[in-house]
């Protein structure tokens, strides 16, 4: 009979924490921050149809970044989560607190208690009813959870990025000012990001019922476009 | 609440009623997704439950307008005055319900949930014949619970973005689904709001000509049926009436339908006299005034 080798929990932790985050960072990353409107998230995603951004509910949204095939798997049951309970009890009941918290808690229980952590980092966003105060949930790999009010962002390359937009960060700029300072930032001194890399979604009060909404291709070109401080071109829904 | 998360083989996908017998089985149950647990084929006096009575469907140029009336019947009395019948299902349709009130506003809630989970889950929106066969799904699931006198009868009307066209569906106990080309109504009034909109429907009608012809057909119903509820300017109370075109589902103002309803009593020559005899000579005019006032 073989003894199984002794692994300090902490060389285990340290071990699973490498593995998730070597997965996270070979996609690329993605940010969430407020405008004057609303919530704006911003992904690089070469791919038209497989999205890193999508609706959840009424005012929560889902972005996600690392493994597809994992924060897909999230993005499903959250939107199970919230039509359950919005049909259980009201629509106005579903909030992205309390789904942020499962999946907090899912994803920590997979860390420690799993062989394999899962390779993603995700974004729950709420639009606020009286549009002043929006909420960022960013939740990493191993459960951790962070509440940000002003912008957030996530993948391999965060740091750089979140130092990057610290310095244009401007709560009531427009959408136009907020994507062109996103892009910036995502691409960094040595790339500019172009629409056909971009996956755009917003929350926005003007949306109806449904706050959610993609912005995509001309639309996004005209928005980089804009002159910065000039007029707000309307926005093609999609 | 957990996070609803299932293995791959055993995933329900895109199908909310699935999801929702797993999460919450009582829920489903409820819903009478559950077949066979009460016994088909024991048929028992109709409960004493609000009824829903009249809705009504009709194609024009440029879409679909659907249209019901506002009373719910508890037996002999009136149960409610201001009940809606008419919702969106999603965007681009509109579904109407009639009979039992209370099973009915709980399917149009769990059919406009399933429309929005598909969409969501799926990430693409099911094509109008789609979602009508969801609809016939749900409807013969509420068979034991039909079979017991809490029938549910919906209409379902939507833009089909594929093709380009309004249609029309229409439904019966078993959630046999069948295509209207042109109209129908059901409901208590139904055959009586049907035949208005028999004799008045022609192709290619205008959507104002389609929505006063669905508001006459209604007012009809109302004349003849006991169950089905008329305008009430005292109340305010009007029948509501949606279009679904390619711009999505809208539904009119109160404001509007009310004059609508005053363009068909002005078309018929003035509020009528008991015995059929028209309101005539001098006095047409005050009357007409009068009620111009009343709705205003």
């Amino acid at each position: 009979m073989t003894m199984p080798y002794y692994v300090a929990p902490e060389q285990v932790m340290k071990d699973r924490a490498e593995y998730a985050q070597k997965g996270i960072a070979r996609g690329r990353s993605l940010v969430g921050c407020v405008y004057d409107d609303g919530v704006l998230i911003v992904a690089e995603n070469p791919s038209r149809t497989l999205h890193k951004v999508s609706e959840i509910y009424d005012r929560v949204a889902f972005a996600g970044v690392g493994r597809y095939n994992e924060y897909d798997q999230l993005r499903v049951a959250g939107v199970r989560h919230a039509d359950t309970k919005g049909f259980a009890y009201s629509r106005e009941d579903v909030d992205a607190r309390s789904l942020a918290n499962v999946y907090a808690q899912y994803l920590g229980q997979v860390f420690t208690h799993e062989m394999k952590p899962l390779e993603v980092e995700i974004l729950v966003a709420e639009l606020d009813d009286d549009g002043s105060d929006h909420r960022l949930y960013h939740i990493a790999y191993d459960g951790t959870i962070v509440d940000e009010e002003r912008f957030t962002v996530l993948g391999g390359d965060a740091e750089p990025i979140a130092q990057r937009l610290e310095h244009s960060f401007d709560p009531n700029w427009t959408l136009g000012a907020a994507l062109r300072a996103c892009v910036a930032a995502l691409g960094g001194p040595d790339r500019t990001l172009g629409p056909e890399i971009l996956e755009v979604g917003t929350l926005a009060a003007g949306n109806g019922r449904r706050t959610f909404s993609r912005i995509v291709g001309d639309a996004i070109a005209s928005l980089l476009a804009e002159q910065a401080g000039g007029g707000r071109p309307a926005v093609e829904q999609a | 609440m957990s996070l609803p998360l299932f293995p791959p083989t055993e995933d329900p996908g895109p199908s909310f009623v699935a999801v929702l017998g797993r999460v919450d089985p009582l829920a489903a149950g409820r819903l009478g997704a559950a077949v066979g647990a009460s016994p088909v084929g024991t048929v028992v006096a109709p409960l004493s439950v609000p009824h829903g009575t009249t809705i009504a469907a009709l194609r024009y140029s440029d879409g679909v307008v659907v249209a019901g009336d506002r009373r719910a019947t508890e037996g002999v009395s009136i149960a409610h005055r201001g009940i809606e019948k008419v919702f969106p299902a999603d965007r681009f349709s509109a579904v109407a319900i009639a009979g039992a009130a209370g099973p009915a506003i709980e399917i149009v809630r769990l059919f406009q949930t399933q429309l929005e989970h598909y969409e969501k889950v799926e990430g693409a929106v099911l094509s109008l014949e789609g979602k009508a066969n969801q609809l016939a799904q749900m409807i013969r699931s509420n068979l034991p619970m039909a079979m017991q006198g809490l029938a549910v009868i919906p209409l379902f009307a939507g833009w089909d973005r594929r093709r380009g066209v309004g249609r029309i569906f229409t439904y019966d106990l078993t959630g046999g689904r069948y295509e209207e080309t042109d109209f129908h109504a059901t409901g208590s009034g139904g055959r009586d709001a049907k035949t208005t909109i028999k004799l008045g429907f022609r192709d290619a009608m205008s959507r104002d000509q389609a929505v006063q012809l669905a508001v006459e057909s209604l007012y009809q119903a109302a004349d003849e049926d006991a169950a089905t509820g008329g305008p009430d300017p005292v109340r305010g109370i009007y029948p509501i009436v949606a279009t679904v075109d390619k711009g999505g589902f809208d539904r009119l103002a109160d404001l509007e339908v009310a004059g609508h309803f005053a363009a068909v009593l002005e078309r018929r020559g003035g509020p009528q006299r008991p015995g059929g005899r028209q309101a005539g000579d001098g006095h047409a005019i005050d009357d007409e005034a009068a009620l111009g006032g009343e709705q205003s």
